[in-house]
């Protein structure tokens, strides 16, 4: 497959994608679980991603991903409430310190950035400590994060413990798919350059990818930062989702699901992760949703045990079904491309090319 | 940079002085120097545990080594004095030559950016890269491009160009035909050839390969052996190595240096080495025993 | 002695909850030093081990309850590795830590369906719940017990560790699993018993903990859990006086910023601890050194 014919097949895929979303949201009641699904879903792909970067592809075992989702949240929303709404949102703050609003893409990539710095420097002592190290203290950086914000003495920027309201959100489902859409595909372009290599041969062997001229320390923490930078990023999505925001939301149970999202999909492979977090959303949100519903009957048959909180029980043990019988995850390694498909299909029913393939493969 | 009495000779590639690496009481390398000529093929000998790869590890800045210098090419890049609790460990020679000087201990990036690239006794590739990208993976070090460039793809002509170069590389290796296969996928006779490529894609001056026949049975060893001195005229290179396989050692070996417990018993060349009594008797035990 | 009598209510309370991780602790250093597993499930089966009592006691009268609650725990944690971590014994690291998680998050949700979400009331446990007065304090009686109970328990699992056939394959498994195995020890049953005593500590530290607390819910578990696992870590994982040490430290520590009126910041001040500690020492105060081999 040429290359040009590969870019117009993407290129076209997600314009058809796009569409698609585009006829739904005309088409379906706008409180249909389907969207709830997509934009959440989109979010979390976002997320997944960031964090596969890491975990996937670098091999930096890090579970801060909410911390920083919480920085990229706090961020947005702080930097977007506008000055009319801030006196009721700050009401015990006297209105807050803030007194600007700034447009929702540059507050989103402050979010970004805010989260990036704050892993650049927690990187610098941290990213030394190996595997299960790494990622407890990630881990203790987040509930610490999480303290700090809900502090009083912070309280006239991040209005404490209490809410966080009034700032823009988004209505279509278009908007978080694009933002998602973009930052992955940025995340794509970096694990397929010169420095997404780097960090592969980090993964599989340090001592070797140092031998081979790769600083580890500088690797490390562009992964680090570049992870935490769109992890940032979906924060700020998620708080545009939520439309209240709170930092007793970034629990380390986010991070946890996550990372179940992150391994159910493939560890090391985006497309993976991407469609995992649909499913993981859709599964936990919607699909299961019946088993909520104490008077289900079949025929006449009262189907027992149902009652709120089933649903999760049952999805907790889809989950563990997963990863006990399919370690290896949707994806594994592998990624899903148009390039794959049309190969796949080429050697179902093009004949010719199958055995063109095979005779490459004897010799 | 370097003023030491040593002098700055632009034909010694390597020289370690006065090299002592110590982990607690055990004194792996004990106050080794050597020196290793531009061009030429150095082998390292030595029973097992004696030190051999120590050495190459402190050269290759893994291990700061207690106490000794390191020169490259003239300059000084290694330098460490025993410190702190060592200080009172230290078992070694010449503890106070290098009291109070500069400390130098580069990472192992560094080193290999010098210009010294190296391999491993056991095969350290990457598990789950193709043959070609362990490879292209090694030219990342001679980038120009820094993670913008490279993310927008800017930098596709030196994109291009370290693809063409690796491509190259894996013609003169004999690898063309697994290009594509997973590198720990090969026979092990290639795993070695691998990763003496992936230390050549570095471009370095100096190689120094860690046992690079270890499990080969005498076909491949011969073939390496010829193999080993081509690429020297080819590439250019200074080779220093640590070899168990004598016939091997013996016949490209330009000199010989042979370290038992840690110290350097004897030097010179094949045939000196063959017949010196000391590495005789480290090879085969004190002639009493039997 | 104003000074005492306003500070020591902190410290003798540090010292209780810091007597209630160590027994946590141990679960987590154990499991640890044998499969170099974090067993994110450890802090639920101790939230488990809370909820089983609200509901026995409920039907039968404690001396039933009790050991009723810890043998049904203790076959809980003995199931939980069965099923979820010996399957897993030869995948990867990561794979078995994910299934550690699962189980969390299983755990968590059926207690979310079995309460309802509804916080449960825990039943004052006759005696040790009793209030008594220590140096013009006012205090439950399980405050001064916990450290007591917890010192007892450690040295008789370390005796147990040093002097018996069991507590001596446990040693060789955490040095080497591979070879331990190659020479005969039965390495399925060593595991078991660490999960065994394992959460049977916990349920014993359940017991302590939730008479000085409000009531159960389904996510009580993980942060006393987490903190557990960081008094571990500091210590230095794998080393059961190390975890011992470093969980009355992070208690006593963590008490001490509730007495200072820094409650929002004592979980916060427990992971900067180890944090720091880390950086200082990258595995912990008591842990043994590692390094790769090049």
């Amino acid at each position: 497959m040429s290359k040009t014919k590969k870019i117009t097949w993407n290129v076209g895929l997600i314009a058809a994608l796009l569409i698609i979303l585009f006829i739904l949201e005309q088409v379906l009641p706008s409180g249909s679980m389907l969207f709830t699904v997509l934009k959440k879903g989109a979010i979390y792909a976002l997320v997944a991603v960031s964090m596969n970067l890491l975990n996937g592809f670098t091999g930096l075992f890090s579970l801060g991903q909410a911390g920083f989702m919480l920085l990229g949240a706090y961020t947005y929303a702080i930097l977007t409430i506008p000055s009319a709404s801030r006196a009721s949102v700050y009401q015990y703050y006297n209105g807050g310190i803030i007194n600007f609003a700034l447009p929702v893409p540059i507050a989103l990539i402050a979010g970004g950035l805010v989260a990036a710095i704050f892993a650049f420097l927690i990187g610098l002592p941290v990213l030394r400590l190996k595997s299960d190290y790494l990622a407890i203290a990630t881990l203790g950086f987040a509930e610490i994060i999480r303290a700090v914000f809900q502090w009083d003495k912070l309280g006239p920027v991040t209005n404490g413990s209490n809410l966080l309201r009034s700032f823009p959100t988004f209505h279509s489902v278009l908007y978080p798919f694009i933002v998602s859409g973009i930052c992955i595909a940025l995340i794509v372009l970096l694990i397929n350059s010169t420095y997404g290599r780097a960090f592969k041969a980090i993964r599989d062997d340090e001592i070797a990818a140092e031998a081979m001229g790769i600083n580890l320390a500088h690797h490390k923490r562009l992964a680090f930062v570049i992870s935490s930078f769109f992890a940032g990023v979906s924060g700020g999505l998620l708080a545009m989702y939520q439309t209240t925001i709170q930092a007793s939301m970034f629990k380390s149970a986010m991070t946890y699901e996550i990372l179940l999202i992150v391994v159910i999909g493939g560890i090391g492979s985006v497309t993976g992760s991407c469609i995992s977090s649909f499913l993981f959303i859709a599964c936990s949100e919607w699909w299961l949703r019946f088993l909520d519903n104490e008077n289900l009957y079949i025929g006449s048959f009262h189907v027992p045990l149902l009652r709120p909180g089933f649903r999760k029980v049952v999805f907790a043990i889809v989950i563990m079904a997963m990863v006990l019988f399919y370690r290896q995850g949707i994806m594994g390694t592998r990624e899903f491309s148009v390039e794959g498909c049309y190969n796949f299909f080429q050697k179902r029913f093009g004949k010719k090319s199958v055995k063109k393939a095979g005779d490459t493969h004897e010799q | 940079m370097s003023n030491d009495k040593t002098g700055k000779n632009e034909n010694i590639v390597l020289q370690l002085e006065n090299i002592t690496m110590q982990f607690g009481g055990v004194v792996a390398v004990d106050n080794v120097s050597l020196k290793v000529g531009k061009g030429e093929i150095i082998s390292l000998i030595g029973p097992n545990g004696a030190g051999k790869t120590t050495a190459f590890n402190v050269i290759t800045g893994v291990y700061a080594p207690t106490n000794g210098a390191i020169y490259y090419k003239g300059n000084k890049i290694i330098q460490n004095t025993p410190q702190g609790k060592m200080k009172k460990l230290y078992q070694g020679e010449n503890a106070t030559l290098y009291a109070g000087k500069h400390v130098m201990a580069p990472t192992p990036d560094k080193v290999t950016k010098l210009g010294i690239a190296r391999t491993f006794q056991n095969i350290r590739l990457f598990k789950s890269q193709t043959v070609f990208e362990n490879i292209l993976i090694a030219k990342h070090m001679l980038r120009t491009s820094n993670i913008f460039t490279a993310t927008f793809r800017l930098n596709a002509k030196e994109e291009a160009q370290m693809r063409k170069e690796s491509e190259e590389l894996l013609k003169i290796m004999e690898l063309e035909d697994v290009r594509d296969e997973l590198a720990t996928s090969l026979p092990y006779g290639k795993q070695r050839h691998l990763e003496i490529a992936r230390a050549l894609a570095t471009k370095p001056e100096l190689l120094l390969l860690d046992e690079p026949a270890a499990g080969m049975n005498p076909q491949e060893t011969l073939e390496l052996t010829q193999f080993i001195g081509r690429i020297r005229d080819e590439f250019g290179l200074t080779i220093f190595m640590i070899e168990h396989h004598m016939d091997l050692v013996m016949e490209i070996s330009d000199r010989i240096y042979v370290l038992d417990f840690g110290k350097s018993i004897a030097e010179g060349t094949p045939e000196e080495v063959r017949n010196n009594p000391r590495v005789i008797e480290a090879y085969l035990g004190g002639a009493q025993d039997e | 002695m104003d000074w005492i009598s306003r500070n020591l209510p902190y410290l003798m309370a540090g010292i209780s909850v810091g007597g209630q991780y160590a027994l946590i602790a141990i679960g987590y250093t154990m499991v640890y030093g044998i499969l170099r597993l974090i067993n994110f499930a450890h802090g639920d089966i101790f939230m488990v081990a809370g909820l089983l009592l609200v509901y026995s006691a409920t039907v039968m009268p404690m001396y039933i309850a009790i050991p009723l609650m810890i043998v049904v725990t203790v076959i809980i944690g003995f199931t939980v590795e069965r099923v979820a971590y010996k399957p897993l014994r030869s995948a990867p690291r990561m794979s078995i830590m994910i299934s550690a998680i699962g189980v969390s998050y299983l755990l968590q949700n059926l207690a979310l369906y079995v309460t309802g979400g509804l916080s449960q009331q825990y039943p004052a446990i006759p005696w040790i719940s009793d209030t008594i007065t220590i140096f013009g304090t006012t205090t439950k009686r399980v405050t001064v017990i916990t450290p007591i109970l917890t010192i007892i328990l450690v040295v008789i699992l370390v005796l147990l560790i040093k002097y018996t056939k069991i507590g001596m394959a446990m040693r060789a498994a955490s040095r080497d699993f591979e070879t331990s195995q190659l020479m005969g020890i039965k390495i399925n049953s060593v595991v078991s018993m660490t999960f065994v005593i394992g959460t049977f500590l916990a349920a014993v530290g359940s017991l302590l903990f939730f008479t000085n607390y409000t009531g159960v819910t389904p996510t009580v578990g993980a942060m006393p859990g987490l903190k557990a696992f960081v008094a571990a870590v500091f210590g230095g994982i794998g080393s059961i006086p190390g975890a011992v040490i470093g969980a009355f430290i992070i208690g006593i520590c963590e008490n001490i910023m509730k007495g200072l009126g820094l409650t929002t910041f004592s979980d916060a001040f427990t992971f900067a601890l180890l944090i720091i500690i880390l950086i200082a020492k990258p595995t912990g105060l008591f842990g043994e050194k590692a390094t790769d081999k090049v």
